[in-house]
């Protein structure tokens, strides 16, 4: 591992290219080429269900980076090739070869390859105007089918089908999120938030059936016309498939790298040969939080996690192997609706309801009396002081995190100025 | 072109073009000058884009709203009368200058 290794990033999505903008920023001299499928400049995925869907944010405002900042900082940007092919040399370094033919050498590889949507598998599943949501080109074809949309279903109530359900109600399409679970981000939020936002849904006219069992999509001519379950047919003319991503792991496959629901990896982003990293969507890892048992494995879809797990790789392409340890956090615009999410809730954790102003949901999770995650709905303020609390460790009892009269603001505050003297 | 000139906390200063319409933070991400993160994109859920304004166009870029100012009381770095969410600031015909703190959440 040096400063003079040439470093190939395959996948130029948010991790992929956090790892080349801060191999430059750190003075690393190699080589530093991304390589990345999709034809477009590297973008942020986040408003492709919100704003970019409204139409108040254009294409352009996406990029993550302007067109000279490559160039600039000599980084190889190849843009519209897949990496189908590595081989490997001794100690990390190889060749990689693209479906257009085009060879890369390096000395350390990077797989940022990202996750694909998970795709309805029944009749009809793939019929034009069943559409999945993940990339630029994706959300192109959904905003323009949203324009003429009547009757909207939206097959998953995960982040991004109830994002996409809660832009299609604004623009005005009459909309029904199916749920095959017994409510809506089963995995991903606690209770008490679910019933939050399904009220906020439901508000706004989003009608949501949960334990939904589809056994069909109708199609007419190619295009859908109605979804039909176990309790009947729900009209359709447009049918958003949210049931989840599965991580990309066949290039780490063909490299006999171990893949379990992704690709493992370590504390330093280094899958099981000891010497590829891996990072953001396509991972998994060991909980990485200081509450972290060691054991429980998590793939961590978010910018954050993205954007973490790359400074991680890139201090190991360095050799200042720092573990990797993290409290992720998350957010999710639903219409009105802020959703935020800060460390990992495991099952047995103690849910406590922080009370606060209408419209506002804060409720944080204990685990032997230690506060080590929280929802927030409505309410960045309190988030980010959340954030700041759990991010300096700083014990916040039950009895502390649920009394209104104690600003967490200045909780925080204090948190900050202790770990700052601390230092 | 407007341009937006970042004070660095060790006092250098970076210059940037900019185009009308575009935010402070997606000109400084988008353009590499480190100190500002922007993660959650100027979605008003992070305040990694904290910076402070200069007295000349405080007026000009407006006030913060609601949640900008509660989320202001938990930066990084400590507030001042001159701190903004720099995806919350548009930049129009005129130059803009800024500093940026020394630490982001
Ligand atoms: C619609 C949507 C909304 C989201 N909203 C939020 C949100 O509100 N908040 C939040 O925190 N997160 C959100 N996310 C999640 C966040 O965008 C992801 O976690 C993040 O993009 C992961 O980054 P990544 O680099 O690991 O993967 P990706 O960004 O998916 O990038 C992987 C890239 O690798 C490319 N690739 C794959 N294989 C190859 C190959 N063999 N050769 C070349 N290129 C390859 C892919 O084409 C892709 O461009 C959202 C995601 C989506 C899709
Ligand atoms: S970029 Fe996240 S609040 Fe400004």
């Amino acid at each position: 591992m040096s400063r003079d290794d040439d470093v190939l990033v395959v996948g130029a999505g948010q991790a992929g290219v956090q790892v080349a903008c801060l191999l430059r920023d750190a003075g690393h001299r190699g080589a530093v080429t991304l390589v990345g499928e999709e034809p477009v400049p590297p973008y942020q995925r986040p408003p492709l269900s919100k704003g970019f869907l409204t139409g108040s944010l254009g294409a352009d405002a996406l990029a993550l980076r302007d067109q000279d900042y490559w160039g600039a900082r000599d980084i190889g940007l190849v843009l519209g090739e897949a990496v189908t092919e590595v081989v490997r040399g001794g100690h990390g370094s190889g060749r990689a070869r693209t479906d257009r033919g085009r060879t890369v050498a390096f000395d350390r590889l990077v797989l940022a390859t990202g996750a694909t949507p998970r795709r309805l598998d029944v009749p009809g599943g793939d019929a034009d105007g069943v559409l999945t949501l993940r990339t630029l080109a994706d959300a192109g074809r959904l905003r323009d089918r949203l324009r003429a949309a009547r009757d909207v279903v939206v097959v998953g109530g995960g982040f991004i089908g109830l994002e996409v359900a809660a832009t299609a109600a604004a623009l005005g399409a009459r909309v029904v999120v199916l749920e095959a679970g017994s409510r809506i981000l089963g995995r991903v939020v606690s209770e008490a938030t679910a019933q939050h936002l399904a009220a906020h849904h439901h508000a706004n006219g989003v009608e949501i059936r949960t334990r939904a069992r589809i056994v069909e999509v109708v199609t007419d001519g190619g295009d859908a016309r109605a979804v039909l379950t176990t309790d009947g047919a729900v009209r359709a003319d447009l049918v958003l498939v949210g049931i989840g991503a599965a991580p990309r792991t066949g290039l780490a496959a063909s490299l006999g790298l171990r893949t379990d629901g992704g690709v493992v990896v370590d504390e330093h982003a280094l899958a099981s040969d000891g010497t590829t990293l891996a990072v953001g969507d396509c991972t998994v890892l060991a909980d990485p939080t200081p509450w972290g048992d060691g054991e429980t494995s998590v793939r961590l879809e978010s910018v954050d996690h993205a954007v973490e797990h790359a400074a991680t790789a890139v201090r190991t392409i360095l050799g200042e192997s720092t573990p990797h340890t993290a409290v992720p956090w998350f957010w999710s615009d639903q219409g009105s609706a802020k959703l935020q999410i800060v460390g990992l809730r495991r099952p047995g954790d103690v849910a406590t309801l922080r009370p606060s102003g209408s419209g506002r949901h804060v409720v944080g999770f204990h685990r032997r009396g230690r506060l080590v995650a929280a929802e927030v709905v409505g309410s960045p303020a309190e988030f980010m002081a959340l954030r700041t609390l759990l991010g300096a460790r700083h014990p916040v009892p039950v009895e502390v995190f649920a009394d209104p009269e104690v600003a967490l603001r200045q909780l925080a505050k204090q948190a900050r100025s202790a770990t700052v003297t601390a230092r | 072109m407007p341009k937006v000139f970042y004070t660095q906390p060790d006092g250098t200063v970076v210059a940037v073009a900019a185009s009308p319409g575009d935010s402070v933070m997606a000109t400084a991400v988008r353009n590499g000058v480190s100190g500002v993160v922007g993660q959650c994109g100027g979605s008003l859920s992070c305040a990694t884009c904290h910076v402070y304004v200069d007295e000349a166009h405080r007026d000009e870029l407006g006030t913060p709203g609601e949640d900008e100012d509660e989320m202001l009381d938990c930066t990084a770095s400590d507030r001042e009368d001159s701190s903004r969410l720099s995806c919350q600031l548009i930049i129009g015909e005129g130059d803009v200058h800024v500093t940026v703190p020394p630490e982001q959440l």
